[in-house]
């Protein structure tokens, strides 16, 4: 794994190539986020730098929209989707079975960093509904009485 | 070209994607292998075929045998029994909802839910493979593009779209023609043609289809676009939330460039167009055009108010013209097969077809491509297959977060733009959620404020403070906390909501409201005077009770309560103490004898 300084000198390798194009701060900080995890604070004083922007325009643009996080997140992050279909659904009663067996509110990361619950806008797998993803695996067609056995796949 | 005897069509959107398809392909592959048919029978990775529900779908042709809800367990046996020996593997075919039948020999035409639909912004989804440039040109792909270049002049090109009706099929239907003839009038040697697939509606997902079943349609169609408006660069905004769809479109960008359909002098025509990929990050506001243009300039996206409108001053202050996936993807087809062909589709002010997510509580959960002017009755039921579990129809949401909620009375309405509106919705981008008796239209309601609150920009007061206070009021009532004067302040707050907001998202908030307070108005009125929710949904005005005289005394449903409400002896009925009771329905689940209901 690259240590800190490492990934500081990747992001300035994007911000050079990415600095001419119009507009590019926003793709500079999607390919932060993919080398940090999150635009922490000091990720951030870094773009503005390098892009000759200010601090607070980056800031602003971290805190407008929900894929920037300014932590970083736990090692699986759950997303469950709350879409209109997967709502009616019952994805709500996924979520809080979730939230009752890790223990976390939506939003929060478990203690031991290892869970992320977050509730996600419509994933687009609508025929599947209720859907959740951990990473990148899809779940669907869920039921409350099948997350404990999901979960238990990435305790052990 | 090598000809094979046999394909197997499997299909590769998202949905499918997300139960198993890649898994399935490999199977594919590795067994047609190992039976020596490599060189007779060829598996291709399609886009979306629409039927979701059924997913993952396989089609083998030439017989066009449909399976359905396949395991990579069954891909053997397909081998096998199909491929080896011509036999199709009956277990696994389709079942059509409506009629129950199982038959291998149907194609897919003639199934219930493709036999209603006219496909064009869809014609190539689950067709072809959408990440080879030669399937697309084999179905007569950039042949318009040809056209245009060589055949016909700018203002031509125009005229076309004008005259084919078509109109904007991202939600606010404003006709497509207009708008790339205003920006062919805006002057300037630099503008920029642009395309909206942050598709944020939750329950649409027809614009990420088509990227993923048929991304060179779009970049076909914007470069046609960028001739006639005069832009010789594009961008697509699309989420990033559609991985599967990013990367059909970068591939099929790069594809593009070695064949020269895209880059400089195409056709030899003297004509240059460029196309960029901007990734949205989880903004429902986005999708508003003058937001999504300040995304893309990379700042935070908040509209600003109209006019200039973007055919003036658009992206980075430049001429610009903005279209939906799915109003591009009809482009290629108007100026291959010229306006009239297509006016010819549709009502009198909706021409062409409209592509609808479907989902909820329907037995066929999918993509639905139909002529304008069906109406909803032919959608939901012919070809949706109406609700399952015999459950009774009770509403249907069009037009995301920014429609409405029509009942049962006006299921016979034919579906296009001004008949939606005038029923109190709108189009929208074509979700189509269905609601059955065990939805509360106020939590349906309450539920879409929720949405709206939460994306809100900030910017403008209106939309920032009213729907907030509407949520306040709306929370109010599903906890059995309203008063009747609630529904006139909310009647009042979303008038001023709508007349005062400065864009689409904030003037659109209330309709989920006011539609549901128009149609449902009893189901407010009885959680309000009766603390009662009629749907037995609203956690707080419900009540479990235990049927003494169906109760056997099983203890079931008192070991499975996690608040230890239930009490009885073994053997005699059960009693439920409403003060303990935390509503979670765990008691239901285990009771086999039906002795518990929610009151």
């Amino acid at each position: 794994m690259p240590d800190k300084k490492e990934k500081f000198e990747q992001l300035a390798k994007v911000i050079e190539e990415l600095k001419d194009q119009p507009g590019a701060l926003m793709p500079v900080m999607q390919h932060a986020q993919n080398i940090f995890g999150c635009v922490s604070l000091d990720v951030q004083k870094a773009i503005a730098e390098g892009l000759g922007v200010t601090l607070s325009e980056v800031y602003g643009v971290a805190t407008f929209y929900s894929q920037f996080k300014l932590k970083p997140a736990g090692k699986y992050v759950i997303s469950v989707c709350l879409g209109t279909a997967c709502y009616v659904k019952g994805s709500q009663k996924i979520l809080d079975k979730l939230s009752e067996e890790l223990k976390i509110p939506v939003g929060d990361t478990t203690d031991d960093g290892l869970f992320t619950l977050n509730a996600t806008r419509c994933l687009g797998a609508c025929g599947l509904a209720p859907v959740m993803t951990i990473n990148e695996e899809v779940y669907g067609r869920l039921t409350p009485d099948a997350i404990p056995g999901i979960l238990a796949k990435y305790t052990e | 070209m090598e000809i094979y005897r046999a394909h197997v069509l499997c299909c590769g959107g998202t949905g499918c994607t997300s139960s198993g398809s890649a898994q399935i392909i490999a199977r594919f592959e590795e067994k047609i292998k190992e039976a020596g048919l490599d060189k007779e029978v060829k598996v291709v990775r399609t886009g979306c075929f629409g039927l979701c529900e059924a997913g993952p779908v396989v089609i083998v042709y030439p017989e066009g045998t449909f399976y359905s809800r396949v395991k990579v367990e069954n891909v053997d046996e397909i081998v096998s029994e199909h491929l080896l020996k011509g036999r199709p593997v009956q277990h696994l075919v389709y079942t059509d909802h409506a009629t129950q039948e199982q038959d291998a020999s149907k194609s897919l035409d003639e199934i219930g839910f493709y036999k209603h639909q006219k496909r064009i912004a869809l014609r190539n989804c689950g067709v072809i493979d959408p990440e080879n440039i030669d399937e697309y040109l084999a179905f007569d792909g950039y042949k318009a593009l040809e056209k245009a270049l060589t055949k016909m002049t700018r203002e031509e090109v125009i005229d076309e779209i004008l005259k084919s009706g078509l109109r904007g099929r991202g939600g606010g239907g404003f006709p497509t023609g207009l708008k790339w003839k205003f920006t062919y009038n805006s002057p300037g040697p630099v503008k920029y043609v642009a395309c909206n697939a942050d598709e944020g509606d939750p329950g649409a997902f027809m614009d990420r289809s088509v990227l993923e079943g048929d991304p060179h349609s779009v970049l076909e169609a914007m470069a046609i676009a960028g001739y006639a408006i005069g832009a010789n660069e594009g961008y697509i905004y699309v989420r990033a939330e559609y991985p599967i769809a990013v990367k059909r479109l970068e591939v099929a960008i790069k594809q593009a460039h070695e064949y020269g359909l895209l880059g400089e002098n195409i056709f030899d025509s003297g004509f240059s167009f460029d196309i960029k990929i901007r990734l949205g990050a989880g903004a429902f506001v986005c999708g508003e055009e003058t937001a999504l243009m300040r995304s893309i300039e990379g700042k935070r996206g908040e509209p600003i108010p109209r006019p200039p409108f973007p055919a003036v001053k658009g992206l980075f202050a430049k001429p610009t013209m903005l279209n939906n996936v799915e109003t591009y993807a009809n482009v290629p087809q108007i100026i291959l097969h010229g306006s009239e062909w297509f006016s010819s589709i549709g009502t009198e002010k909706s021409k062409g077809t409209k592509v609808f997510a479907l989902g909820g509580k329907i037995n066929n959960t999918g993509l639905v491509e139909v002529p304008m002017g069906t109406t909803l009755r032919t959608i939901i039921y012919d070809i949706g297959g109406g609700c399952p579990n015999g459950k009774k129809f009770k509403a249907v949401q069009t037009g995301g977060p920014s429609g409405g909620c029509l009942p049962a009375e006006l299921l016979d309405t034919p579906v296009d733009y001004d008949n939606l509106i005038a029923a109190g919705s709108m189009m929208g981008s074509g979700g189509m959620i269905v609601m059955d008796e065990d939805n509360c239209m106020v939590d349906i309601a309450r539920f879409f404020l929720e949405f709206t609150v939460d994306e809100s920009c900030g910017k403008c007061t209106p939309c920032r403070v009213g729907t907030r206070r509407m949520l306040e009021i709306l929370n109010r009532i599903v906890e059995g906390k309203g008063e009747m004067e609630d529904l006139d302040k909310l009647e009042e707050l979303a008038k001023n909501i709508k007349a005062t907001a400065l864009c689409g998202l904030g003037q659109t908030a209330p309709n989920p409201v006011l539609s549901t307070l128009k149609f449902f108005r009893n189901e407010y009125i009885a959680h309000i005077r009766d603390h009662k929710c009629p749907a037995h949904h609203c956690k707080a005005l419900l009540e479990y009770v235990i049927d003494p005289e169906k109760c056997r005394g099983c203890t079931a449903c008192a070991r499975a309560c996690p608040g230890g409400a239930i009490e009885g002896k073994l053997k005699e009925a059960h009693h439920i103490d409403p003060a303990k009771c935390l509503k979670c329905g765990q008691c239901i689940e285990k009771c086999k004898f039906g002795a518990i209901s929610r009151k």
